[in-house]
């Protein structure tokens, strides 16, 4: 039994690389898009019958075809991208912060709040900083909250931030008893349909223009912060050894919690930009997977923004493309969950390849 | 009469979470944490259902035990593979297990929804699909022993998935405690390089040790279909309780005949703001959290006090790699 088992890593050697190039590692990357985009093909022309180029034209159509759709696309992708950000000084820090969900829930009820109880007092500009403070804050306690007992008793980070997904998720469901609108209808509907309090307004003529501002400041914020600042460099070598960090005379326990506050409050904020800037209403589908899907855009961009955007595009483009192509077919639309899950799969399979080399026993032979 | 009916339909509540939580503590006592279980669970569900399901449009009269034995062995099928593609991923692979899992359960939970939504336009049909003489066969009693008063009620008025979980629980606690293997896997999850050195083959305890979790989670899938919804779907209708099933190995501290308990304590704490006087719709909303407060507590009490067997497997969350021990 074992002897099967030594031959096969004799005949397969793995080993890890010591640098790869650009250009390499993004080749590696691009066949794995590749790959995943024939599998999703395969798939998608197994439950339809089409011609799979037909397919894919549908998912562009559906992805940015119109105006309108292109619009959503991009606000989804910027939603995407803050929360992935969001979740960057965390991950940094080896903090596995699962608790987006619940912190962008947060984040959304707070606004919400703020735009039902104060929508008529006050101009729309200063309601709109009310609204951020307030879901920052928010998301701020639900983050500092698993980072206190990290600190101090060292409890299980990700469990604990995964059970505060659904105490939040019951918590917006109790607030949607006192909201609901019209009675009985367990919804909050469209809230301050009428006057637009609290709303995102267009900016440059763009619908979803502040939206695009707001994620982008905290990108370049974030990235500066942690690149440029000494916080920011204690966070990383947290991240590398706490006791590293202890000899070097860091305060690990402060920065796990200062760090979490400044990752929950993000995230907090993003759940601002998804209630006022996008859906206008609450629901405990507000953050809709996306906390999690945002952990692996986050930890397959290495924390770099720029690939952050490229992969939260990618992934957004081919969900709004799916939704489009399951109701063209009369599917429901979590084929966009399917096509995402193949994406996923195939992105973080390919990773192994960038950082270790494979070598077969008879290639490694012909070189020497 | 009501705390009767409460007791079982705690239990017929906490049995999907109890497949779950077993399959869980199955694959963490192998130091892999696989958040994919939601996902698997209902990978497992509707693979179950859909076997059934064409099995049943295949024939004139079907049979509802034929119907049983596809629609279990499919499902087994559906959430090992499931399994499968964690563990390629994280144990060959070596990606990032949260990571894994949380695509697995985006893709499971999808997986799912689309088949169960589609099912029947796919299959050429309308309508909801249904798949009532399978699951007559996942509802049977037991006869005779179910017509006893009050303790017929109580103990055997379930359908045998019921019991074999209780089984499964119970053998993997024999398995863990008692056997050379069962010490070997608990080796690997506390510590792989020590478990390796010992020349146990740690990969292929790792692979079988979370396909077969995943297997066995996939059974609590199964059960919410069949035994507790009769053979239909309802999208998202299996809700959270795939995150239930990982915050009960947390309470039950890793030990399957605690999962055994706790399972019934979860399904309690899940439904019984039914059974409370007096909430009124907010407050049922806040009891319903109780589950996850509870874990929370658990958890933070668990780290506090620092016993060493009331913690999490060592390595757990870890992906081990030889070359860099």
């Amino acid at each position: 039994m074992s002897k099967e088992g030594a031959n096969k890593e004799v005949f397969l050697r793995m080993s890890k690389r010591d640098s790869i190039s650009r250009t390499k590692a993004w080749t590696i990357r691009l066949i794995a898009i590749a790959l995943s985009l024939i599998v999703c093909a395969l798939v998608i022309v197994f439950i339809t019958n089409d011609n799979p180029i037909q397919v894919y034209l549908g998912i562009i159509d559906g992805a940015i075809g119109k105006k309108r759709r292109m619009w959503v696309t991009i606000r989804e992708i910027m939603t995407l991208l803050i929360i992935a950000v969001g979740l960057t000084p965390a991950f940094k820090m080896r903090f596995w912060n699962i608790g987006a969900e619940g912190q962008i829930l947060m984040g959304g009820a707070a606004t919400a709040a703020v735009m039902i109880y104060f929508g008529n007092s006050m101009p729309n500009w200063l309601l709109l900083l009310i609204i951020f403070a307030a879901s920052s804050i928010a998301g701020m306690l639900w983050g500092v909250l698993p980072a206190v007992f990290k600190a101090y008793y060292n409890t299980n980070e990700t469990l604990f931030t995964l059970m505060l997904n659904y105490v939040a998720m019951q918590i917006v469901t109790f607030c949607i008893v006192f909201w609901e609108n019209p009675t009985g209808s367990n919804t909050v509907g469209i809230i301050n349909g009428a006057t637009r309090k609290g709303w995102f307004q267009e900016i440059f003529g763009m619908q979803y223009g502040l939206n695009i501002i707001v994620v982008l400041i905290m990108t370049v914020g974030v990235y500066l912060y942690m690149r440029h600042s000494k916080q920011g460099y204690e966070i990383a070598v947290v991240g590398e050894s706490q006791n590293t960090a202890k000899y070097a005379g860091i305060n690990v326990k402060k920065v796990i919690i200062r760090t979490m506050m400044i990752s929950g409050g993000i995230c907090g904020l993003a759940g601002s930009i998804i209630v006022s800037g996008a859906s206008h209403t609450i629901s405990t589908s507000t953050a809709d997977g996306r906390g999690f899907t945002a952990i692996i855009v986050a930890w397959m961009s290495k924390f770099n923004p720029i690939a952050m955007l490229a992969v939260s595009a990618f992934l957004v483009f081919m969900q709004q493309g799916s939704i489009q192509i399951a109701s063209q077919y009369g599917l429901n639309e979590n084929a966009s969950d399917i096509i995402t899950g193949v994406l996923l799969f195939f992105l973080i399979g390919c990773e192994f390849f960038i950082n270790y080399k494979v070598e077969f026993r008879g290639n490694k032979k012909g070189v020497q | 009469m009501l705390l009767l009916t409460f007791i079982q339909n705690a239990i017929s509540q906490g049995i999907s979470i109890l497949f779950g939580a077993t399959g869980e503590i199955v694959t963490e006592k192998s130091g892999n944490l696989n958040l994919g279980i939601p996902g698997i669970m209902y990978m497992g569900g509707i693979a179950g259902l859909m076997g059934a399901f064409f099995y049943e449009k295949s024939t004139e009269t079907p049979n509802a035990f034929i119907g049983l034995v596809i629609s279990f062995i499919v499902t087994l099928l559906a959430s090992a593979l499931g399994g499968l593609i964690y563990s390629v991923l994280t144990i060959t692979l070596r990606a990032n297990q949260n990571v894994v899992g949380l695509a697995l359960t985006t893709f499971g939970v999808g997986f799912g929804n689309f088949f169960g939504g589609s099912i029947s336009k796919l299959a050429g049909g309308v309508g909801q699909i249904s798949v009532k003489t399978t699951a007559s066969a996942y509802r049977a009693k037991l006869p005779l022993l179910h017509d006893i008063p009050v303790i017929g009620d109580l103990l055997f008025s379930y359908g045998f998935l019921t019991y074999l979980s209780v089984i499964i629980s119970l053998l993997l606690a024999y398995f863990l405690k008692k056997t050379r293997k069962g010490l070997n896997l608990r080796a690997i999850g506390e510590d792989p390089g020590a478990a390796d050195a010992a020349g146990i083959n740690v990969s292929r305890y790792k692979y079988i040790s979370t396909v077969s979790g995943a297997a066995i989670a996939g059974l609590g899938g199964l059960y919410f279909v069949m035994e507790y919804l009769g053979g239909t779907w309802t999208n998202n209708g299996f809700g959270d309780r795939g995150w239930l099933a990982i915050a009960l190995v947390i309470l039950a501290l890793w030990k399957p005949v605690n999962a055994i308990w706790g399972s019934f304590l979860f399904g309690g704490l899940y439904i019984l703001y039914i059974y409370l006087p007096g909430l009124t719709r907010a407050t049922q909303e806040l009891c319903k959290m109780l589950p996850y407060v509870v874990t929370i507590i658990v958890l933070i009490l668990s780290s506090k006090r620092n016993k060493q067997e009331n913690q999490p497997p060592a390595s757990l969350g870890q992906a081990y790699f030889r070359e860099e021990r």
